[in-house]
C-alpha cells in the first residue's frame, strides 16, 4: 500500500508496530471499499414491508401550555394513516419520559412546550410527502409563558423551564434534586481545594476575565434516523445511534419489559460527534410501532437537526492569583446553557467541569459549575464533552496574563504546567499525561522562540498556541466477545459504533495482534444487542481505551482456550499446527468454536463533598494547537495560514486514522471558532440550514495543517493506547484568539471570531468605535 | 404520475414517478441504490451527487422526470465486476473516507475534476470540490486522494 501523502501540509505520522505487527500499522479501514462504492450500510438504506413514515409537527413557541392541538385537517388528508399526540403515546407508554440523567424529556410534548421546535405531534403515512404536507396542516394553540434563553439569567430568572426536577433514579449524586421546584439549575457541581481566599490575598497580580462560547451544531451529514418494528419476540429498533445498549435499557424501562425483548441494531453511522447518543428518535418510533402495529421510520431533515441537540453555549468567569510567575490560586465559575432538557448536560457540568482550571499545577482552586435549563433546543455532548468551551476560556486567560506580565507565553505555561505525579484540581495524581511534551513539541513545531515576520501595512501577522486536557468519563463498562471458527477465522462482537472514527479497524487490530492474524481478516460484527454484548456508549473518546481493553481481554481469553485445546488434542506447546487442525482433531470434522470474552471497567472513586477524589479518571487526553494568522486590519478578516495540532494519544494504534482524527476534530473546532453560530430570535432559530449555517468546506481549511502524536504510552491502555477523537479540538479556539491579539492587538472573548467583531474591536482600540 | 425511461448505470430502465419526486428518491425507493443520499436537500452539500449525461447534478433537487431519455450514473455504476476505479482506489488508500456519507459525492466530483484538469493543483482541487461538504473534515485526505488518482490516471494514459 502506497502512503497517500506528500500533499502540502500532511505529515507522515511515525509507525511503531509491536509483536505481530498489527497494532501500530496504518491498516486501511476494513469498510473502506464499501464506503468508496456507496455500498456501506446506513439506517438510511432500510425499508421494511408495510413501513410507515413519520413526520413531526413542532412547537412554534419557546414556552407555553398547550391549549389545543387541531389535527382534523391533517387526518382528513388522503393517504394519512394516523396522527399521533402524547395522549395516544400514553396508551402504550404510560410514563413517556426519558433521559440519561433526568427523566425530563417527553416522547411528544405533554401539556407544555419548552422550546421552539419541540415535537408536538406526528403524522404517519406510507408516502413521506403526504406525511409532510399533513404535518403542516396541524395547528396548535398555546398559552405562552415567560421564557428564559440566557444561561446567566436562568440562574435567577422568574421564568422557570420545568415545574419540577425529575432526576433519573440511577445516579446517587442527583437524588437530592428530585422534586425540586422553582429552579433552572439542573445540577451544580462545586470543588474546593486549598485556600483560594488566601492565595488571592497574597497574590502580586490578580486577573479576572469572562469568556463565552456560542451554540453550535453537530450536523452529521446523515441526519438522525430510526426505524422500529415489532417482531414475534418483542421490538427491534434500527437506529443511527452511538449508544445501542443505552437505547435498549431505556426503551425496556419505558415499556416495563425485560431487556431481551428489545433488540437494537446499528449499522454504520454517517457521522455522530456526540449528537446520536442516548434517546433521540428511538422512543418515538418504538411507541409509534407499538401503537399502529406496523414498522415506523422517522428520518429527520437537516433543518430538524437544529431542533434536536446542540452543543452547550457556556459562560466561564475565570480569576487567577499570580505570584513570582506562578499561578497560585484560581476561581472558576462556569454556566452551561443546557436548553430545555438535561440530556447529558449534568454530566458535562461535573465530569468536564472538574478540569476547568486547566492543565496547570495550582495549589488553591475553587470550581462552581452549573447546568442550566433554558427554553432552547436541548444541548448535549459534542466532540469534547464541554472541554473545548473550558479550554477556550482558560487558554485565552493564560495568554492574556502572560501578555500583561510581559512573560513569554510558552515559558509561562511551562512554569505552571501540571506534571505527572502532581495532583490535579480533584486531588487525583496525574499519570501518563504528556502535557509538557505536547507543549514543548508545539513550541518547537511553531518555532515560537524564533523571530517572526509581523506583516506589513494593513496585513498583520500573529501566532498563538494553546494546550488543553480532558478526563475520560468514568466509571463505564465495555464487554467484548471473540469467536474463533473451526477454520481459524476470527469474528469480534462488540457494541462500539463505527461512526467514522475507525473503531472497527482499531478493534480488529487489537484482536489480530493477539491472535497473530492479519487485521484485515478479522470480521467485526456491528452492534446488535441480541448478539453483541453491553457497552456503555461510543462517546468521549472512551471506546479505544475501554472497549480496546475488553477486546484485548477477550482475544487473550480466546488465545488461552486455543492453547488449552492444543494441549487437549496432544499438540506440543509452541508447535505450528494450524488452528483448523486443532478443531479437526477434537471434533473430527470442521466444527466447533472457541469463544473468548472480556469485560472491562476501570477503577474510580466518586468525588467527596468538596469535589475531591484520588481517582477521577482512567486516563487523560491532551491536545494542543498552534496557529499562524493574517489579519486584514481594514476589514477584520482573518486567515489562518498554518495550523499544527499535537496530541498525546498514547501509542497510535493506526497512525493514519489517528492523523485523520486529529485533523478532523481540529477542523470541526475551526468551524466553531471562525464561522458557526446558531442564531436565535426570541428562542426561534433563524439560520437552520446550510445556506445560513456554514460549516467548513474544503476552501475554508488552513492551507497548512500538520498533526502529530507525541511519543507516549498509556500504561493501562490496550497496547499503550488511549482515545483520540476529541483531542484535536481542545486548543483550536484559544490558539486563534491568541494569534489574533498577537497580530493586531485586539482580544476577543466571545466565539465565533468573526471579521465583524475583530473590525469593531480594532475601531474601538483606535478610539473610533462603530455604532451598533 | 408519469413513466420515464432512462439508462441507469448502463442498463435500460423505466419507472413510474410523481412530478415532485427527486431522482435521489427514485434511485433509493425503486432501484435500491443508496449511494446517492439526501442530506441537506437544498443543493448545498453534494451527498446526493449523480451524473446525468456525464455531468454532476444535485440529485436532491433534480426531478426524476427530467431524467427521461437520459443516462444516469451513480456511484454504484463506477466499479466494474468489483474492480474499483483509480479514484475509488485512491480514496481508499488515502483514508479519504471517515464516516463515508459524503464519499460517493466526492468520488463523482473528483471524476469530473480530473476530466477537466488531469493534473490539478491545490487551488483547482479546492475550487472544484467546494460544493461538497464533509463534516468529518477528511479534506486533506481527499486532496491527497485526488492527487494520487490524477498521477495514476496520467500514467495510465501515456
Ligand atoms: S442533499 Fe443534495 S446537495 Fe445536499
Ligand atoms: S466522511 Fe463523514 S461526512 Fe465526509
Amino acid at each position: 500500500m502506497r502512503p497517500a501523502r506528500g500533499h502540502d501540509g500532511i505529515s507522515v505520522m511515525a509507525t511503531r508496530t509491536i509483536g505481530s505487527g498489527q497494532v501500530g500499522r496504518s491498516v486501511p479501514r476494513l469498510e473502506g471499499a464499501a464506503k468508496v462504492t456507496g455500498r456501506a450500510d446506513y439506517v438510511h438504506n432500510l425499508r421494511l414491508p408495510k413501513m410507515l413514515i413519520g413526520k413531526i409537527f413542532r412547537s412554534t413557541v419557546a414556552h407555553g401550555r398547550i391549549k389545543s392541538i387541531d389535527v382534523s385537517a391533517a387526518k382528513a388528508l388522503p393517504g394519512v394513516y394516523r396522527v399521533v399526540t402524547i395522549d395516544d403515546i400514553k396508551a402504550v407508554i404510560p410514563h413517556p419520559f426519558y433521559g440519561p440523567a433526568f427523566h425530563d424529556q417527553p416522547i411528544l410534548a405533554d401539556g407544555k412546550v419548552h422550546y421552539v421546535g419541540e415535537p408536538v405531534a406526528v403524522v404517519l403515512a406510507t408516502d413521506p410527502h403526504i406525511a409532510e404536507e399533513a404535518a403542516s396542516l396541524i395547528e396548535a394553540d398555546y398559552d405562552e409563558l415567560p421564557a428564559v434563553f440566557d444561561e446567566i439569567e436562568a440562574m435567577t430568572s422568574k421564568a422557570v423551564v420545568h415545574d419540577e426536577l425529575k432526576p433519573a433514579g440511577t445516579f446517587p449524586d442527583l437524588k437530592h434534586l428530585k422534586g425540586k421546584k422553582d429552579t433552572n439549575i439542573a445540577l451544580d457541581f462545586h470543588l474546593r481545594r486549598g485556600d483560594t481566599k488566601k492565595a488571592f490575598a497574597e497574590a502580586e497580580h490578580v486577573f479576572e476575565h469572562t469568556f463565552r462560547s456560542q451554540q453550535v451544531l453537530h450536523v452529521p451529514l446523515e441526519p438522525f434516523v430510526s426505524v422500529a418494528e415489532l417482531t414475534e419476540t418483542g421490538l427491534t429498533i434500527h437506529t443511527a445511534s452511538q449508544s445501542p445498549s443505552f437505547v435498549r435499557i431505556e426503551i425496556a424501562r419505558l415499556l416495563g419489559w425485560p431487556e431481551n425483548k428489545v433488540r437494537v441494531k446499528v449499522p454504520y453511522l454517517g457521522g455522530g460527534f456526540g449528537a446520536k447518543l442516548y434517546i433521540k428518535l428511538e422512543a418515538l418510533v418504538a411507541a409509534l410501532a407499538l401503537l399502529v402495529q406496523r414498522p415506523v421510520k422517522i428520518s429527520l431533515t437537516m433543518e430538524e437537526q437544529f431542533y434536536t441537540l446542540t452543543k452547550h453555549a457556556a459562560t466561564f468567569r475565570i480569576k487567577s492569583a499570580v505570584k513570582n510567575g506562578k499561578v497560585t490560586g484560581r476561581d472558576c465559575e462556569v454556566w452551561w446553557n443546557g436548553g430545555a432538557y438535561a440530556d447529558i448536560g449534568p454530566r458535562i457540568t461535573q465530569k468536564s467541569g472538574f478540569t476547568a482550571p486547566g492543565p496547570y499545577d495550582i495549589e488553591n482552586v475553587s470550581i462552581d459549575s452549573y447546568s442550566l435549563y433554558t427554553n432552547l433546543t436541548p444541548a448535549g455532548a459534542l466532540r469534547g464533552f464541554g472541554i473545548p468551551q473550558l479550554v477556550w476560556a482558560y487558554e485565552s486567560h493564560t495568554d492574556m496574563m502572560a501578555r500583561s506580565l510581559k512573560l513569554d507565553p510558552v515559558d509561562f505555561r511551562r512554569n505552571n504546567i501540571l506534571r505527572d505525579g502532581r495532583a490535579q484540581a480533584t486531588g487525583t495524581a496525574m499519570k501518563d499525561a504528556a502535557i509538557e511534551a505536547v507543549l514543548d513539541r508545539l513550541a518547537l513545531r511553531m518555532n515560537m522562540k524564533a523571530p517572526f515576520d509581523r506583516g506589513t501595512g494593513t496585513l498583520k501577522k500573529g501566532r498563538g498556541i494553546a494546550v488543553g486536557f480532558k478526563a475520560s468519563i468514568s466509571p463505564t463498562t465495555s464487554i467484548a466477545i471473540v469467536n474463533i471458527a473451526a477454520d481459524g477465522s476470527v469474528t469480534l462482537y462488540c457494541s462500539t459504533v463505527d461512526m467514522g472514527q475507525g473503531s472497527d479497524t482499531a478493534n480488529a487490530q487489537f484482536v489480530a495482534e493477539i491472535l497473530n492474524v492479519p487485521a484485515e481478516s478479522v470480521k467485526v460484527v456491528h452492534p446488535d444487542t441480541d448478539v453483541t454484548p453491553y457497552d456503555m456508549a461510543t462517546l468521549g473518546s472512551r471506546s479505544l481505551y475501554h472497549m480496546g481493553n475488553a477486546v484485548r481481554l477477550a482475544a487473550e481469553d480466546a488465545k488461552a482456550k486455543l492453547a488449552a485445546l492444543a494441549r487437549e488434542v496432544g499438540v506440543p506447546e509452541g508447535s505450528n499446527v494450524p488452528v483448523a487442525e486443532l478443531f479437526q482433531k477434537k471434533y473430527k470434522m470442521q466444527a466447533g468454536n472457541i469463544i473468548g470474552t472480556g469485560s472491562y471497567i476501570p477503577n474510580y472513586v466518586p468525588p467527596d463533598a468538596n469535589g475531591l477524589t484520588p481517582d477521577a479518571t482512567p486516563f487523560w487526553m491532551v491536545g494542543g494547537t498552534g496557529v499562524e494568522v493574517e489579519v486584514d486590519t481594514e476589514t477584520g478578516h482573518v486567515k489562518v495560514t498554518k495550523m499544527i495540532n499535537v496530541a498525546d494519544v498514547g501509542r497510535p494504534v493506526n497512525p493514519r486514522i489517528v492523523e485523520t482524527q486529529l485533523s478532523g476534530a481540529a477542523t470541526m473546532q475551526f468551524g466553531f471558532t471562525m464561522q458557526e453560530k446558531i442564531e436565535f430570535d426570541g428562542g426561534q432559530i433563524t439560520n437552520a440550514s446550510f445556506a445560513d449555517y456554514k460549516i467548513p468546506s474544503i476552501v475554508d481549511i488552513p492551507r497548512t495543517m500538520q498533526n502529530e502524536a507525541v511519543e507516549s504510552e498509556q500504561g493501562t491502555g490496550p497496547f499503550g493506547a488511549k482515545g483520540v477523537g476529541e483531542s484535536g479540538t481542545f486548543g483550536v479556539s484559544p490558539a486563534i484568539a491568541n494569534a489574533i491579539e498577537d497580530a493586531c492587538g485586539v482580544r476577543l472573548t466571545e466565539l465565533p471570531l468573526t471579521a465583524e467583531k475583530i473590525y469593531r474591536a480594532l475601531r474601538t482600540a483606535q478610539g473610533k468605535p462603530l455604532e451598533d | 404520475m408519469r413513466t420515464i425511461n432512462f439508462t441507469l448505470n448502463g442498463e435500460q430502465v423505466s419507472a413510474h414517478v410523481a412530478e415532485h419526486q427527486s431522482i435521489v428518491e427514485v434511485l433509493r425507493d425503486r432501484f435500491d441504490l443508496f449511494g446517492a443520499r439526501e442530506s441537506c436537500a437544498q443543493g448545498l452539500c453534494g451527498c446526493c451527487t449523480v451524473l446525468v449525461d456525464g455531468t454532476a447534478v444535485s440529485g436532491c433537487l433534480y426531478l426524476a422526470a427530467f431524467a427521461d431519455g437520459k443516462k444516469v450514473t451513480t456511484i454504484e455504476g463506477l466499479a466494474q465486476n468489483g474492480k474499483l476505479t483509480p479514484i475509488q482506489e485512491a480514496f481508499l488508500e488515502a483514508g479519504a473516507a471517515q464516516c463515508g456519507f459524503c464519499t460517493p459525492g466526492f468520488v463523482l466530483m473528483a471524476g469530473q475534476l480530473l476530466e477537466a484538469h488531469p493534473d490539478p493543483d491545490d487551488d483547482e482541487i479546492r475550487h472544484y470540490l467546494s460544493g461538497n461538504l464533509c463534516r468529518c473534515a477528511a479534506y486533506p485526505e481527499i486532496i491527497a486522494a485526488v492527487k494520487l488518482a490524477a498521477g495514476r490516471l496520467r500514467a495510465g494514459r501515456t
